[in-house]
């Protein structure tokens, strides 16, 4: 029955915030009304748990001690990557690269691309709609090697302009890098057909995923991408940690990134052989606790459901995005018919600095600015907006306090 | 007369005239009015030499030394960063340079605005500040050294 429906949906809701001891808090004298969810996700009790356990009682370093602790630190830390690669829907473990972020992930493959995968005269493509750290890297690649970026034009409404991306690949190619789901608009991409098209010329692809994992269930086998980025911060997991995923003849053939303890075979003054995959691309000891503390963001996410946080998340989006509109003045920058729960607006002339710390003043937290995507921003011809960015446990009566908060920046800077 | 006030009167001023609000919508209020009144800033001052970058909100300053004293016109693209501009520049204008590159904002604190003052807000008035200290530390040392 509908109304039974709904009942066991918002019990669901209250059950899942009460798992998020943040969601509790007070500030400035309201309840936080957390909605910036694409800049970091809150942490789950388990999540917080975990990593306590983990450092109460069964720290050692990894992959170097024979002594029982260290030898169970190491089974539990490679046992989260294999919980990883099978999430992410990989062949193997060896294709699961351990970082300190997304940002690190595609730092890798630009850094080791640029060893000899890359030179003058060739080309990789990227959008208007990345992410200051999916495009800064491919500079300083380009700038090394002489190598050129082409950059995918953005429609008015938030997505990529196809024709311009068909258009842009040929011969010179070297690698496609998109983000899957943009942090500033939520336009999610046509990622397999961007895939299928790039590998009709032998091209790979790599995808910031970034924004895409917490809000769906992405399998990289399905969606044949060669090279994926994660982050476990916006997963709900801890920060300092990702996952750089990588077909694994891909990353047999690129150089190490960092060198370091743990990513050797053997070193000698007259040169150093190195580890297997995935080790030879992590050098000194790894971020433990945050593999495993992701691992069990993973376990979490899944215990919710990827079908119940996509309904819950449309449910919001969809609602968010009607209360908005019906603000006098309030302009949405971005409407992708495929978007995810992000929502990026202009009220009236106000500055998105004053409108969010009016926000801030009601217990709201939003991101404002250019989101690291300054060229996207200037495509739009602003310096930046306000961000609402939603994740499973926001509710409409926070959509609510949102929509009156406005109301009064409104009446403040009119 | 105005000027004859020092830092420390013209910040008791202000933190009695803010005192009368006691929510936070209407001290913004003010604020914001306040930033509303600000005199303009002349047109070749509103360029990139003398714009001070804050990740968040830019703001634009323009020194104007008298003798020994100091005044400030400036600009801001949020209207709360203009409203605390035109605060600081309230306390600041007209007064003699040395005082103002050693002034003392605790009065921030009881405007309860302090926090906008963080280099952490990103709004470009931490470094104006430092900037107004600066061009008042050259006229101080400028008019200390022609004595």
């Amino acid at each position: 029955m509908e109304v039974g429906g709904l009942t066991t949906s918002s019990e669901k809701l209250e059950r899942i915030r009460s798992d998020f001891p943040i969601l509790g808090k007070t500030i400035n004298g309201h309840e936080l009304a957390y909605l910036d969810n694409a800049a970091t996700a809150q942490k789950p009790r388990s999540v917080l748990d975990r990593i306590n356990e983990y450092y109460t009682s069964e720290n050692a370093n990894v992959h170097r001690g024979v002594h029982t602790l260290s030898q169970t630190a190491t089974e539990t830390y490679e046992a989260a990557r294999n919980r990883i690669a099978t999430f992410l829907g990989a062949s193997s473990p060896r294709e699961i690269v351990f970082t300190r972020g997304t940002t690190e992930a595609i730092n890798l493959v630009a850094s080791s691309m640029g060893v000899s995968g890359i030179g003058q005269g060739d080309e990789i493509v990227v959008s208007e709609m990345e992410h200051h750290s999916n495009i800064v890297p491919w500079q300083l690649l380009c700038e090394r090697t002489g190598a050129t970026m082409r950059v995918v034009p953005v429609s008015e409404a938030g997505e990529l302009e196809y024709d311009e991306y068909q258009a842009s690949l040929n011969e010179r190619t070297r690698l496609v890098a998109l983000v899957h789901v943009s942090n500033s608009l939520g336009s999610i991409n046509p990622v397999r057909r961007i895939i299928s098209d790039a590998h009709s010329l032998d091209i790979p692809v790599l995808l910031d995923g970034a924004q895409a994992t917490p809000h769906m269930r992405v399998n990289v086998s399905e969606i044949d991408v060669d090279f994926y980025c994660v982050s476990s911060h916006k997963m709900f997991g801890p920060t300092g940690f990702g996952v750089l995923y990588g077909k694994e003849a891909l990353l047999e053939a690129l150089p190490p990134y960092q060198g370091g303890g743990d990513m050797i075979e053997e070193v000698d003054f007259a040169g150093t052989t190195f580890n297997e995959l995935p080790h030879k691309f992590e050098a000194g000891t790894p971020h433990i606790a945050g593999a495993i503390g992701f691992a069990a963001a993973i376990d979490y996410l899944e215990s919710v459901g990827f079908d119940w946080i996509s309904e819950q998340e449309s449910d919001l989006l969809t609602y968010a995005t009607g209360r908005l509109r019906d603000i006098e003045g309030l302009r949405i920058v971005g409407e992708a018919k495929q978007k995810a729960s992000v929502i990026s607006f202009l009220l009236g002339n106000s500055h998105p600095y004053d409108v969010g710390t009016v926000l801030d003043k009601m217990g709201i937290a939003v991101r404002t600015g250019h989101h690291c995507t300054q060229p996207l921003m200037k495509r739009y011809g602003i310096p930046g907006t306000v961000r609402a960015s939603l994740a499973f446990y926001n509710t409409r009566g926070e959509i609510d306090r949102l929509v009156s908060g406005l109301k009064k920046a409104s009446s403040l800077f009119s | 007369m105005i000027a004859s006030n020092t830092i420390a009167e013209k910040a008791a001023q202000l933190v009695d005239e803010f005192s009368i609000f006691d929510d936070w919508m209407d001290r913004y209020q003010y604020l914001i009015d306040l930033g509303k009144e600000l005199p303009a800033i002349d047109d070749d001052y509103r360029s990139d030499d003398y714009k001070i970058r804050g990740c968040q909100s830019q703001v634009w300053l323009q020194p104007i030394p008298q003798n020994d004293s100091i005044s400030f016109k400036a600009d801001s693209d949020a209207q709360i960063t203009k409203g605390l501009i035109a605060v600081l520049l309230r306390v600041f204008n007209g007064q003699p340079a040395r005082e103002v590159a050693s002034a003392d904002l605790s009065f921030l604190d009881d405007l309860e605005l302090k926090e906008h003052l963080s280099p952490t807000r990103k709004n470009g008035l931490d470094s104006m500040l430092k900037q107004i200290r600066m061009y008042a530390a050259a006229i101080a040392a400028k008019s200390t050294s022609t004595l």
